[in-house]
């Protein structure tokens, strides 16, 4: 009887025999979490960052590339530091900040390395180099740094930051990690995927104290990274340069164009900033301090900003009078029955010299006569049905809606329709006598300054425009955004052009332009006097060149500069003479202007907190080595240029 | 024995070939365990574990021939002098042994090592064959008779709690699987396995919830049982087993907080969840599991295997030896291992039954509960199914003195199995 209990106890190893053989399989096969990627920590996956493209101006100039920086890692629990303050004074760093420092780094991982200070220059790890070497569990690692051409078109190319904590819980596919940089705005943020390249991966070997042992299976499985593709940009960074320079201590947009091909040859939002300010590791403390700034450097009024576009839209007015066929060339209006006053002017008997003069009486007809151009008695009714087809019309010139430029937060601007007016006054309580206003560029119209240079662009090529675009080729191969490529055409004939050309070359030969005039060159130029709520009106040009064969079109916003004349219209035309024969021949010009300040007249809303003065303190109290880039006092960022 | 026949007549190849492969594939990943892949040190070479072992299952081999030159009877007669001398070299131990690893339970000679510890199983093993060999003694009647049995194991336990080899000294609780064969009542080992049960479940829950567990399964008993079991006191038989299983569950508690040293209760917290410490006492467990898991189905490859090199995982040619077997060869490989060791504890329990004398069967299931307790606290440590003792896996760890003793103990039995045709039985 005893004999059967040999079946127990077979019964019994076998038993735990399955147990283990079902728990190994468990271990091994199905349980993913100690797959080799996921847990194993004798091989480690090492990412490799690809060099991030490189932007190229219009003549092959790099305008941003990289800069090879150290980044110095700690590893907590090796560090040893005696002297705690000789280490922060060869650093830079303040004892507090040390602290803090090391503190996330040890909350990170008490045995892996992580990153402690970023971007050191070359220079800066030459000379502490071998003092390091006193100081245990702190090393080196060769890391890039972006870097711009110098202080412009900070808001064009944007900055690259340290991706946020938003950020990584956003991404869709899961391709950045923390501590990744990521562009954050203008083309950096746009092209980041092009830009960005492919990460490599790496598979090495590593001891239990984390000592490099060879490539796991001879590299097999390793990728290698690939460098972000080069962006080709129209700009032209001499011009770009220029044009920066004559917006000093000002505020304003300067967006020029190429009429041919849409691409844009410069763009200036003042006041600026030196962008690489914020590629630093003193990201946060610069970025603030812009944020800060009343006169708001990190708005990108080119493409954000709304003006009213003043007299710069009789332009539009007349072309679309003219191909409506409710004026000819040589239409002829007085200042008589019109509600709107005009300065004192030669006669104004064609459209060429309406524009040349610049007329609102002559305007206000025009416009009149676009709205009540049906068979509608009902003047209410007219009216609306006027202003819609209106508003279809002047849509085609890519006003009131986003030109689809490769820039981050373009504004639509607003070109009121019926439904705007029925918002506000009610159905058919409202006529022509109520919106007059639009016919001048004035009321509820409101536009960028891009569309406007693109205004300028249509009417150099009679007609049509390309997308402005700031990157017109991306990787080696130049690749076209197909969408850059479209013609639109505004549906105004090329003959209807021309009477408002000649008008616009009278404005600059003899009329509101004409003491910017510039000899040699055949410009044709609006002035416009945008009237607003917050002190003097806004100075407005636009204008393009030479007229035959037009190469540059621009728009110029000068905030509270005056008419248009005095401000806008001068800095457009030595841009164009600057860019059409790189030399400039009004040197009396070209040097009060720059030394013009409109920056005064312009009323900021009352600073909460003495922020800036208070930042500027603090920073002087720290001992700065010569570590980081100098950072000027950022209230005289863009008074310098 | 018969003049002219060869010593390995009628012994069983079955048994002779599944050692024969463990020593192979075990003297293999000692190799693949300590091999560093800077240097490409040889298999032969002497500097290195694998290389030793190598030495080690030579002279493993001469012991082999001479025990199977050695008269079967031999064993029988001199099993209590065996054992006296192993409780010598033991007492002997305790005062001139050299310490390694914190346990003073090693004689050296010159180069080699040996530590009677290991060999206490061989010496226990024959000591209560050689008592049950008696046919007047029956565990199934005679509860006095279990005093001699409790002598044999307890004067080498406390020895060799003495010198801090509580691993070995565990070992001796495979001594159960025979007894219950030789026919110790049969809720004895069910009380054990219900009381480890008992044990790792207060350790997880609330005994609280426990103590009302076993209320609502006692009263369900009593409920369930025929009228004439629970007039025969059944009833009150039930009551009392379920107050005991409630003072046991209460008595744990207060056994881990109270009783217990910190270490100690660290590797039996660590076995249920061993990421309660990752960095501490769990760090082995945890660094097994991942070598032996990342192996996946077919095993990173001979030589590949990177966990169990570069020191993620302690001990590996020694303890954790089954980690290598796992990373380098995946479930494939330790499929493998498992199968043969089931098979081998089978096969000796099948060998056992059929001899013909009582000491020759007492033994062999000796034999095989000894493999089968290895077998199941090694390996089972290193998939984090029990707390991390230190006892090697027979024929596959490293080390001379474990397996000169597997050894010796495997192929005594095959010897006296051998001689079995010749044998009458007296039992």
């Amino acid at each position: 009887m005893l004999e059967n209990r040999r079946f127990v106890i077979i019964g019994f190893f076998a038993l735990i025999g399955f147990i283990y053989l079902f728990r190994l399989f468990y271990l091994q096969v199905l349980d993913e979490s100690y797959s080799i990627e996921s847990s194993s920590n004798s091989i480690k996956r090492v990412i490799e960052v690809p060099f991030r493209g490189q932007i190229y101006d219009r003549n092959g100039k790099l305008i941003v590339y990289n800069t090879p920086v150290y980044d110095l890692l700690v590893t907590p629990y090796k560090v040893k530091v005696d002297d705690t303050l000789r280490f922060c004074r060869v650093l830079g760093i303040e004892k507090r900040e040390f602290d803090s420092l090391i503190t996330a780094a040890g909350s990170y991982s008490r045995v892996k390395p992580s990153i402690f200070l970023r971007q050191l220059s070359k220079e800066d790890f030459a000379s502490i180099q071998d003092i390091m070497v006193d100081y245990s569990g702190f090393e080196f690692a060769k890391s890039s740094m972006r870097t711009y051409k110098g202080a412009t078109l900070a808001n064009t190319l944007g900055y690259v930051s340290e991706i946020s904590k938003k950020q990584l819980e956003k991404q869709e596919e899961p391709y950045y990690r923390q501590s990744d940089y990521i562009g954050q705005t203008g083309i950096e943020k746009i092209y980041e995927n092009e830009l960005r390249g492919k990460r490599g991966t790496k598979f090495v070997m590593q001891n239990v104290s984390g000592v490099y042992k060879g490539a796991w299976k001879g590299g097999e499985l390793d990728t290698m990274a690939v460098a972000g593709a080069n962006l080709y940009s129209g700009i032209d960074i001499d011009i770009q340069q220029y044009a920066d320079s004559l917006m000093m201590n000002k505020v304003g947009s300067i967006v020029a164009i190429e009429p041919k091909t849409g691409q844009i040859i410069s763009m200036v939002s003042a006041p600026t900033y030196d962008p690489n300010f914020l590629a630093t590791r003193h990201f946060s403390k610069n970025y603030t301090a812009l944020y800060r700034n009343p006169y708001k450097p990190l708005f990108n009024r080119p493409v954000m900003a709304s003006y009213r576009p003043g007299s710069t839209f009789k332009l539009i007015q007349a072309l679309i009078g003219l191909q409506e066929g409710v004026i000819t060339p040589h239409s002829g209006f007085t200042h008589a029955n019109c509600p709107i006053g005009c300065h004192n002017h030669p006669g104004t008997p064609t459209v060429a010299l309406g524009v040349t003069h610049s007329c609102n009486p002559y305007f206000y007809n025009v416009f009149r006569r676009i709205i009540y151009n049906n068979n509608i008695s009902n003047t209410f009714k007219a009216s609306a049905a006027g202003l819609d087809v209106w508003h279809d019309k002047i849509s085609k010139f890519g006003i009131g809606q986003q030109l689809g430029i490769d820039l981050p937060s373009e504004r639509k601007g607003n070109l009121p329709d019926k439904k705007y007016y029925d918002k506000i006054y009610g159905e058919n309580r409202w006529k022509f006598s109520n919106i007059y206003s639009l016919s001048i560029g004035e009321g509820e119209i409101l536009i960028t300054p891009l569309k406007m240079a693109n205004v300028a662009a249509i009417i150099a090529n009679r007609g049509y425009y390309y997308t402005p675009h700031v990157i017109h080729g991306v990787g080696e191969s130049k690749t076209v955004n197909p969408d850059f490529l479209i013609k639109h055409e505004t549906g105004v004939e090329p003959r209807n052009f021309e009477p408002v050309i000649e008008g616009m070359v009278g404005a600059v030969e003899g009329g509101t332009a004409r003491r910017s005039r510039v000899e040699g060159i055949t410009i044709a130029g609006k002035t416009g006097t945008s009237q607003n709520k917050r002190g003097m009106d806004h100075s407005i040009f636009i204008a393009f060149a030479p007229v035959d064969d037009p190469k540059i079109a621009i728009a110029v916003f000068v905030e509270n500069a005056g008419a248009g004349g005095s401000a806008a219209a001068p800095i457009a035309n030595l841009i164009i003479e600057k860019y059409l024969t790189r030399k400039i021949t009004n040197k009396a010009l070209e040097e009060r202007i720059m030394k013009a300040d409109f920056m005064k007249n312009v009323i900021l809303p009352p600073p909460s907190k003495p922020v800036v003065k208070d930042t500027i303190k603090r920073r002087q109290g720290i001992p700065m080595a010569p570590l980081e880039k100098p950072i000027p006092s950022e209230i005289n960022w863009f008074r310098k240029f | 024995m018969e003049e002219g026949k060869p010593i390995t007549k009628n012994v069983d190849w079955m048994v002779v070939l599944i050692y024969i492969a463990c020593l192979g594939i075990g003297w293999v990943n000692i190799y693949a365990a300590v091999y560093n892949p800077e240097t490409h040190s040889s298999i032969f070479d002497l500097s290195n574990n694998a290389g030793k072992q190598l030495m080690w299952i030579g002279t493993t081999f001469i012991l082999i021939i001479c025990i199977l030159v050695i008269d079967y009877k031999f064993y029988e007669t001199f099993s209590f002098i065996i054992y006296a001398i192993v409780i010598f070299l033991l007492v002997v131990v305790l005062f001139a042994g050299s310490n390694i690893n914190g346990s003073r339970s090693w004689i050296k000679f010159g180069p080699m090592s040996l530590q009677p510890a290991q060999f206490a199983n061989l010496a226990v093993s024959l000591a209560i064959s050689k008592y049950l060999s008696d046919p007047a003694i029956s565990l199934s009647r005679k509860l006095k008779d279990y005093y001699p049995i409790l002598g044999i194991i307890a004067l080498p336990s406390v020895l060799i709690l003495l010198s801090n080899e509580t691993g070995s000294m565990l070992v001796f609780a495979s001594f159960a699987i025979i007894l219950y064969r030789e026919g110790m009542p049969g809720f004895i080992p069910a009380i054990g396995i219900v009381s480890a049960a008992l044990l790792i479940i207060s350790l997880l829950y609330n005994s609280w919830y426990i103590a009302g567990a076993i209320i609502f399964i006692a009263g369900l008993v009593i409920w369930l049982m025929p009228v004439m079991t629970r007039r025969q006191g059944g009833l009150w038989a039930t009551i009392l087993v379920a107050l005991v299983m409630i003072s046991i569950a209460f008595g744990v508690d207060f056994f881990m907080n109270n009783v217990l040293q910190k270490h100690q209760r660290g590797r039996i917290m660590v076995l249920l969840d061993p990421d309660s410490d990752p960095r501490g006492i769990g760090w082995n467990v945890i660094q097994s599991k991942i070598a032996i898991g990342s192996g996946g189905f077919t095993g990173k490859g001979f030589l590949q295997g990177t966990q169990t090199k570069f020191d993620f995982v302690p001990e590996q040619s020694t303890d954790f030896i089954f980690c290598t077997v796992g990373e380098e060869h995946g479930f494939v490989g330790t499929a493998v291992v498992v199968s043969l060791f089931i098979l081998l504890i089978s096969r000796l329990v099948i060998l056992a039954e059929r001899q013909r004398s009582r000491f020759a069967r007492v033994y062999g299931y000796c034999v095989a509960g000894i493999f089968f307790f290895h077998f199941l606290v090694n390996v089972g440590m290193t998939i984090g199914l029990m707390p991390v003792i230190g006892i090697p896996l027979p024929f596959f760890s490293y080390g001379g003195s474990s397996l000169w003793s597997f050894s010796v103990l495997l192929f005594i039995f095959l010897k006296i199995d051998a001689q079995r045709p010749f044998t009458l039985s007296r039992g």
